[in-house]
């Protein structure tokens, strides 16, 4: 044997994340901007989005009643979500975006209380940092704070059932989610704006063309961070993290 | 309740402590790659400007949608100052944001760590709560 198997892990991560440099550059973004969408869609994504925040404020009002403990874990997803999508990172293609930190919390706690600390940072982000907007608050929330989650907390399952080591099910569930928030904001993009000649469709490809791979590193190191603070919230609230949806068997 | 039959998901291996020594080098493997990632644009494309993704995401809409779209609402807080927020104000914006965050997870692991090392067991831990739940 050549290699000892930790060399072996971190050879195979090199190549992995080699492989996304290769990928060809192009321009990206992060939330939809402010005024950049037809009202009837602000509302409509809006009327989506609303139910799962309403829901979120019962269940996390719930949670913290039944149990204290949560809170503690209920703090620190919130403050990652806090971190993370303040975090601007340089992409390869020569501009800046950042993360979305949502899937923590989806993971602890379920798709409709993420949805709650999600609408906390983009009024934050959009009043005072004039990044997303209030106009589109109801897109941003649905693609960054219940369509992404929806897929992490899905994955989540299905690599419990399925008994995947649970590390690597947390980094698997947690970037593809945070890939699939920009698929979908592409996705409202390409809905509001379709293209003059090839209509919706071309303009999704277009829109996905521009997201999608230059996100790529930047869930990868999403999945990465999301997957140190759980071994640290293993090492150190593992009663809490019991209690949560983290440890119910599926 | 004792924190045996807390979660009978957990592996007897989890359980011992012992998987806790040998993720050392996967959390340091972790943020070295983290770092890497996160660092080397910088590096591939010298003289960048990595600028924000708003106006390459604007520029696309223009493109898409053909000529150019004008957005029908700006942001308060540009209303209110009357023009664009100055960059200068905008990282001070990013830093406070990154700073609540970092206060909160700092305090909470603090309290978390020091919980641990002065409870001498876990189980203790559980059975002084249980009473006032």
């Amino acid at each position: 044997m050549f290699f000892s198997r930790i060399e072996k892990v971190v050879l195979g991560l090199t190549v992995f994340v080699a492989a996304f440099f290769v990928l060809p550059p192009t321009a990206e973004a992060m939330h939809i901007m402010e005024g950049y969408l037809p009202i009837g869609y602000c509302l409509a994504w809006g009327a989506v989005a609303l139910p799962f925040v309403v829901i979120g404020v019962i269940r996390l009002r719930k949670t913290i009643q039944e149990n204290r403990r949560a809170l503690i874990l209920l703090a620190m997803s919130g403050a990652f979500i806090f971190v993370i999508s303040s975090l601007k990172i340089p992409s390869v293609t020569g501009s800046c975006s950042h993360m979305t930190g949502t899937g923590l919390s989806t993971i602890l706690f379920g798709v409709t209380s993420t949805s709650v600390l999600g609408v906390i940072v983009l009024v934050f982000q959009a009043i005072l940092l004039a990044h997303g907007g209030l106009t589109t608050l109801g897109a941003n929330t649905f693609s960054m704070a219940i369509a992404g989650p929806l897929v992490t907390l899905l994955l989540f399952k299905a690599g419990k059932a399925l008994k995947l080591n649970k590390l690597v099910n947390v980094f698997v569930a947690v970037s593809l989610g945070d890939l699939f928030t920009y698929c979908v904001t592409a996705f409202q993009l390409a809905l509001a704006h379709p293209s003059e000649t090839g209509g919706v469709l071309a303009s999704l490809v277009k829109f996905l063309l521009v997201f999608a791979p230059t996100q790529i590193p930047l869930t990868i190191v999403e999945g990465f961070l999301t997957v140190l603070i759980v071994i640290g919230m293993e090492s150190f609230a593992k009663q809490e993290l019991a209690a949560s949806s983290y440890g119910k068997v599926i | 309740m004792s924190s045996q039959s807390a979660d009978p998901n957990v592996d007897q291996k989890e359980r011992s402590g012992k998987n806790m020594k040998n993720r050392t080098p996967l959390v340091i493997t972790l943020i070295i790659l983290t770092v890497l990632i996160m660092l080397f644009p910088l590096f591939l494309i010298r003289g960048a400007e990595f600028e924000g993704s708003d106006g390459a995401g604007s520029e696309m809409v223009d493109e898409v949608s053909g000529g150019e779209y004008e957005p029908w609402f700006d942001p308060i807080l540009e209303t209110l100052i009357g023009g664009e927020l100055p960059s200068e104000m905008e990282t001070l914006f990013f830093c406070i944001q990154t700073g609540i965050g970092v206060g909160v997870i700092a305090y909470c692991f603090g309290y978390l760590v020091a919980r641990k090392r002065y409870n001498t067991s876990e189980k203790t831990y559980a059975d002084e709560l249980q009473p006032s739940v």
